[in-house]
């Protein structure tokens, strides 16, 4: 067993590591209600966006309205946006996110390029030996439009220019504090999810013939609309995986602290023993001498 | 018959109702649109949107933005928007101030500087000239009736 004095090092250790987690949770927790407030803030907007956007790819015609809505017979590249954290410390988060793309992408028959978005997940791609054409990381807190419509415009321009052929999105939805999960989301062009839309489409507006008037003229609303609500997308996937990034290291700190503590209370229960053993010791010791020097 | 009017701007829910017409500040002009609309994807201009319903007009500013309008359903995705009821004047004339003494100091070097100095700035002229035609007694061509 080890000696009284390293047991009440290791207790100190122990406690110190469980204050720094709990001022970590502390952190986490008020970065994570920010976080959530941006995440509801912009989700409604975010939302009809996307909406809106599907609207559009379901005309009849589609492919005909805009670059960015063509369906390409032949894939022969694609690209995946990553959005992890910066930091670790946050229980699985990061991981389940790569683990996710590898699981869904790693079994394609064509090349894969990758965006990471966040430090962790471009040093984990990089690690598993992906393609990452590019990084972006440091992200600011909170971040604004501005500060992430260059991944956005990055993703349509890769698309435009056919060096990719279709572009995914591979981020942590958040639900609530105890639940974040990894989803993935087609980009571009844009995906119909199942038929049903064509026909709601159809069905409001009595006919295929009656599709979309637009003013000023469709080049030019399109030319607008498209690339941007598209970046909107990946702005609205980074503040969701903020969120999920904070509640998730503020639950992994939680448990590190509970486990600290029970880890220091058996730990004080073995140090008692010890101390207990060694003052028992001590007086059969004196007592013994004691004893000795009478019997004299 | 009322058609769903939804105006969302980026950072919340504006408004969301079932009413008789929506006024939209349409890229090529005004546009009233009333329940059974064919579809229309239009560009907003800076301007007033209003709502009305049972012959109660709400009136709403709108910096810009696109809108969808589908037979039940007018989707208003506004740059930024607001009620004119809860608008703050004095914050409102604070900011056309500033951005005002911002622009008087010369270009900024950065276009997109400069770009959102004169949008902020037509922002703040637009909420004051709202709040100065329908902040409290509602004129307008449907009030009356």
């Amino acid at each position: 067993m080890a000696s009284a004095r390293e047991m009440r090092l290791r207790i100190k250790s122990v406690k110190n590591i469980s204050q720094v987690t709990r001022a970590l949770e502390t952190v986490s927790a008020s970065k994570v209600r920010k976080a959530i407030n941006a995440v509801m803030a912009t989700r409604s907007y975010a939302t009809k966006a996307w909406q809106v956007l599907r609207h559009v790819a379901g005309q009849p015609g589609r492919s005909s309205l805009h670059p960015l809505l063509v369906q390409r017979d032949i894939v022969n590249n694609s690209l995946v946006l990553v959005v992890t954290g910066d930091r670790g410390l946050a229980g699985a988060y990061n991981s389940n996110v790569v683990r996710f793309t590898s699981q869904r992408f790693d079994s394609n028959t064509v090349p894969v390029k990758y965006i990471a978005v966040g430090r962790k997940g471009r040093d984990l791609l990089i690690r598993r030996g992906k393609k990452v054409i590019a990084d972006f990381s440091n992200l600011p807190a909170a971040p604004s439009f501005s500060d992430v419509s260059a991944i956005g415009r990055l993703a349509v321009d890769e698309f435009k220019a056919g060096k990719v052929d279709e572009v995914y999105l591979v981020f942590t939805s958040f639900v609530n504090m105890g639940r974040q999960v990894t989803t993935v989301k087609k980009l571009l062009p844009l995906e119909l999810e199942g038929e049903g839309l064509v026909k709601d489409f159809n069905h409001a507006s009595n006919g295929p013939a009656a599709a979309y008037e637009y003013e000023p003229d469709m080049r030019v609303i399109l030319d607008e609309i498209i690339p941007r609500f598209t970046a909107l997308q990946v702005y609205q996937a980074v503040l969701e995986s903020q969120a999920s990034e904070h509640a998730a290291r503020m639950i992994a700190m939680r448990n590190a602290t509970d486990n600290a503590k029970e880890l220091v209370g058996a730990l004080q229960l073995a140090y008692n023993k010890v101390r207990q053993q060694g003052i028992t010791n001590d007086i059969l010791d004196i007592v013994g001498g004691a004893e000795a020097l009478a019997a004299k | 018959m009322t058609i769903r009017c939804e105006i969302v701007s980026q950072d919340r829910t504006v408004f969301t109702g079932d009413v008789d017409i929506v006024v939209l500040p349409g890229a090529a002009g005004e546009m009233g649109i009333l329940p059974k609309h064919s579809p229309v994807l239009t560009a907003l201009k800076f301007g007033i949107i209003k709502v009305r319903k049972d012959g109660k007009e709400e009136v709403f500013t709108v910096a810009g933005g696109v809108a969808e309008v589908q037979p039940d359903i007018v989707t208003v995705l506004a740059d930024a928007a607001e009620n004119v009821k809860e608008i703050d004047i004095a914050r409102a004339d604070a900011a056309r101030v500033r951005a005002e003494e911002a622009l008087a100091k010369g270009l900024p070097a950065d276009n997109d500087a400069y770009l959102a100095m004169e949008a902020a700035l037509r922002k703040s002229n637009l909420r004051l000239e709202a709040v100065r035609r329908y902040g409290k007694t509602p004129r307008s061509p449907y009030s009356e009736q």
